[in-house]
């Protein structure tokens, strides 16, 4: 008993401190690649390949003037980044890194991860609406309507997955992908996810709550110091989430041969995270109404369409 | 000179002594007309001649004062010019009206021409000339809290002719509180039907403004419903510095006009400057001069390129734009010594013979780019949701393009031919063998895809010179040549003499008028200089492409979206130095 409760507890604090780690060497990771395509070198200074750049940045970020906007409200400005890094993190305790490597095992837990995504959005709306800044208030009200209906598709690109696993249990979805990798079957449903995915950590393409060239930084232009660090976090911690989901949800999570679970899933997870980086290196921004026009017309049809067809095939299947 | 046919038109139609002739050098045929048929007689040369001169090209002032070589000008103590352009003729005429100083007003003609505006409200800015009627008579480059007008001949020119700049608190306020903007001072209205409107105040700081821009937006949620720009921000008086160095001396102030276009902007001003001299320049000259100014169209579009793909979201190419504009910076170094700016024509020719392996490094940047715009092509141009942001968006159409005097790229993508290399070849452009590049749409795409094209063409044209570079000198013989060539100073005292006088006052260039246009990266930039007789301009006038392109922005924005507005002055490829000079 009190070795299952150290056991957890250890998985606990390991995640924790785990992806919040991944979360902060994202940030050299990110500039590196990017640097990479962009035919320039990025950071390469401080420390060996320029890896201490996070710690530097880290340094920076923490000892920066905090300034609390006269003008904002005060309370809701302080909670905003807040709620971004407990939503996400919150939503890591359902993924399943490895067999028994995880913080709990929920039935649900698929659910817990739309729920707490969900929740997320509130961050970035109460950001833009707290600091009565009109660049803020346009970027917090773009991120609404963006997380709201890429929320919609999320949800139902994954009950192709739901169905085939017959569960929405993460570890039960994993463990049926020993035959095939969901993103044979699902490729619809993996492709609209992926998309919503981009959409819901506000990435390039669809950056626009933040889009630089227009709203100069959107939802947090008024933030600064560790506030501004918050977001940038957040950021980072939804992109390892996203990739990590997908890894658990269309490429078998854990398995694999020869190498140890964690290992695959490590590496999996890894080639999802760079390709987040890759989008961002190659796309534009589309305008905001197309980007919606794009998810209601285009994307809801076909999640709808794959539900019904994974449907109707498992019926058959199944008399 | 071809201008007698409208000489004799205007005099039938408006009567003899209504318009007086006057001979400039340049041959642009020059008349003055009175105060009262001013409007009269533009309405009827903008719509009822034949082959209208439907384009307003620029519109100035002159301080005549203190001007002593007036010879055959009627009396004016301030001349308001009108220069005017027909495409159908492809002519231009010269409208000049005389101001005493007691009376300093005209009607305005912001409604034959909408493009007036801005130059109304420029020489009132800096002249004092008031525009009856005009909608928004203000102070456009100067801060509203300015006093005197800066163009005249009794403001000073240099910081030391004033007192001290102080900033006190009250006076900082008070400037402060001038910035604000007040929508109903533009006719705006706070509310429509029944929404509450919007201002947003965008710039002068912001990423994507490209400069000191400030744009306030009227806004309907994200839709635009009006907007304002104010500009002023990048002046730095260049037109009055004119006035006081010499005619040598200003060449490094013409770099520092557009830019990003460093020698392109000497050409139309050594150019004028020669044709006030008489000087010709020998053909090894002209050929180096060409090819410079081609290999700066291309560093100037590539800046456009990645920075307006940059504009809708896309984050790499402007890197890539930049890598290549940093190679074809070496060849410019390895040439001139400077990079933006080099400051490399001369009066006469070009400062210095072409180095050692010049045509080795030229090859090489010729094999070099082709692939690298095939890669853009396929990477921004055909990129799907670039298509989408770019397309249809800030169109303008022909007729749109001529009432707003803009000329260059913007000109092309509206499908009309016309680039002045080829339709008015200057410094030995008709030499080469170039196209056109058109588009149809006159949208932000096609603005774009006819500047990728003109890369091409440019290529072309270096190619040309790389292969058919001409011996001889890099410099005239003329005596007006600066510095001159130093070969004969030696050997006889004349030589000597003027090399002396050009290298330590500048030389004298002739009195008369001159203006000289030519195409420029982002389109038609013009110098018109007077001189009086002395080594330094009377006045020198910077008519430039960015000025009226920008004053369009708000007429093709309107009912599209802030991220749209982006794309457009993205698109219109406008430099803030360039706008406010």
């Amino acid at each position: 008993m009190t070795n299952g409760i150290i056991w957890k507890l250890i998985i606990v604090v390991g995640v924790l401190v785990v992806t919040l780690t991944i979360a902060g060497g994202l940030i050299w990771v990110e500039r590196r690649l990017l640097a990479l395509w962009q035919d320039r070198y990025g950071p390469n200074r401080v420390g060996p390949f320029g890896l201490l750049q996070v710690l530097a940045d880290m340094v920076k970020v923490m000892t920066k003037e905090d300034w609390l906007p006269p003008f904002a409200d005060k309370a809701v400005f302080i909670i905003a980044p807040a709620i971004i890094v407990l939503t996400v993190l919150a939503a890591f305790a359902v993924i399943p890194f490895a067999p028994g490597v995880e913080v709990v095992e929920l039935n649900i837990s698929l659910l817990f991860f739309l729920a707490m995504s969900s929740l997320g959005v509130y961050s970035v709306a109460f950001a833009g609406w707290a600091s009565d800044s009109k660049y803020s208030l346009l970027g917090g009200l773009r991120a609404a309507a963006q997380m709201l209906s890429y929320e919609v598709f999320m949800g139902l690109s994954l009950m192709g997955v739901v169905m085939m696993a017959g569960s929405f249990n993460l570890v039960k979805i994993v463990e049926t992908q020993r035959e095939m990798w969901y993103c044979i079957p699902q490729c619809i449903g993996f492709v609209v996810f992926l998309i919503a995915g981009v959409a819901e950590t506000r990435r390039l393409p669809f950056d626009l709550p933040e889009a630089e060239s227009e709203l100069v930084a959107g939802f947090h232009s008024e933030y600064s110091g560790m506030k501004f660090g918050m977001f940038f976090v957040g950021e980072y911690l939804g992109i390892t989430l996203v990739s990590a989901l997908t890894v658990t949800l269309f490429f078998g999570g854990w398995l694999g041969p020869v190498l140890p679970p964690l290992v695959w899933f490590t590496i999996k997870t890894f080639i999802m995270i760079a390709f987040f980086v890759l989008l961002r290196a190659s796309l534009p921004r589309p305008r905001y109404d197309q980007l919606m026009a794009y998810g209601w017309k285009v994307l809801l049809p076909f999640s709808l369409l794959n539900i019904v067809v994974t449907g109707g095939i498992l019926l058959a299947a199944a008399n | 000179m071809s201008g007698r046919a409208i000489t004799e038109e205007l005099k039938g139609r408006f009567g003899e002594e209504t318009v007086s002739v006057q001979t400039t050098c340049d041959g642009v045929p020059t008349l003055w007309v009175p105060r009262e048929s001013l409007c009269e007689i533009l309405a009827y040369l903008k719509t009822e001649t034949e082959e209208p001169y439907r384009t307003l090209y620029d519109l100035t002032a002159i301080d005549e004062r203190v001007r002593s070589r007036r010879e055959g000008q009627p009396e004016s103590d301030f001349t308001v010019v009108y220069h005017l352009l027909s495409y159908a003729r492809n002519e231009d005429l010269r409208i000049k009206v005389a101001l005493r100083e007691r009376a300093l007003s005209l009607p305005t003609t912001t409604t034959i021409w909408p493009n007036a505006n801005w130059y109304e409200r420029e020489v009132w800015d800096m002249f004092g000339i008031a525009f009856e009627g005009h909608p928004h008579l203000r102070r456009i480059l100067m801060p509203p809290t300015w006093e005197g007008h800066p163009l005249r001949k009794d403001h000073p020119a240099r910081a030391t002719e004033m007192g001290p700049y102080q900033l006190p608190e009250e006076k900082e306020v008070r400037e402060q509180m001038a910035l604000q903007f007040r929508p109903e001072e533009w006719g705006m209205k706070r509310s429509r039907e029944d929404t509450d409107l919007m201002f947003l105040n965008l710039g002068p700081q912001h990423p994507g403004t490209h400069g000191l821009l400030r744009v306030i937006l009227e806004l309907d949620g994200e839709e635009i419903v009006d907007a304002v720009l104010d500009i002023g921000y990048h002046h730095r008086a260049a037109e009055k510095m004119g006035e006081r160095q010499s005619w040598h001396t200003f060449i490094p102030y013409t770099d520092r006009i557009d830019y990003m276009s460093g020698v392109t902007n000497n050409f139309p001003y050594v150019l004028a400057v020669e044709k006030l001299g008489g000087i010709e320049v020998p053909d090894r000259a002209k050929v180096i001069r060409i090819m410079m100014a081609e290999l700066f169209r291309i560093i100037s579009h590539l800046v456009f390129f990645g920075t307006f793909a940059q504009d809708v979201g896309a984050l790499s190419p402007v890197f890539f734009t930049f890598n290549d504009r940093e190679k074809a910076f070496s060849i410019v170094e390895a040439i001139c010594g400077g990079r933006m700016h080099p400051e490399w024509f001369r009066i006469g020719g070009v400062a210095q013979d072409l180095p050692k392996g010049w045509d080795g490094m030229i090859r090489d940047f010729l094999k070099y780019m082709p692939p690298r715009l095939g890669e853009y092509e396929r990477m921004v141009m055909k990129n799907r949701i670039f298509k989408a942001r770019t397309k249809s968006i800030g169109a303008f159409t022909f007729d749109d393009a001529m009432d707003w005097g803009v000329t260059g790229p913007g000109l092309r993508a509206c499908g009309f031919e016309w680039d002045f290399r080829k339709k008015r070849p200057y410094g030995g452009y008709d030499q080469f063998e170039f196209d056109i590049p058109t588009a149809q749409n006159g949208d932000c795409y096609d603005r774009c895809a006819v500047r990728m094209e003109e890369m091409r063409q440019s290529l072309r044209i270096i190619e040309q010179c790389l292969n058919n570079m001409p011996a001889g000198s890099y410099k005239s013989y003329h005596h007006l040549t600066t510095p001159p060539l130093k070969e004969r100073t030696m050997y006889d005292i004349e030589t000597l003499i003027t090399h002396f006088l050009n290298v330590s006052w500048g030389p004298v260039i002739p009195a008369g008028e001159a203006v000289f246009g030519t195409e420029a990266a982002k389109g038609n930039n013009s110098y018109y200089l007077i001189s009086d007789g002395s080594a330094v301009p009377y006045r020198v006038r910077i008519r430039t492409p960015s000025f009226a392109h920008l004053q369009m922005v708000p007429f093709i924005s309107r009912g599209f979206m802030v991220p749209d507005l982006l794309a457009i002055i993205g698109s219109i490829d406008y430099v803030l130095a360039d706008v406010d000079r």
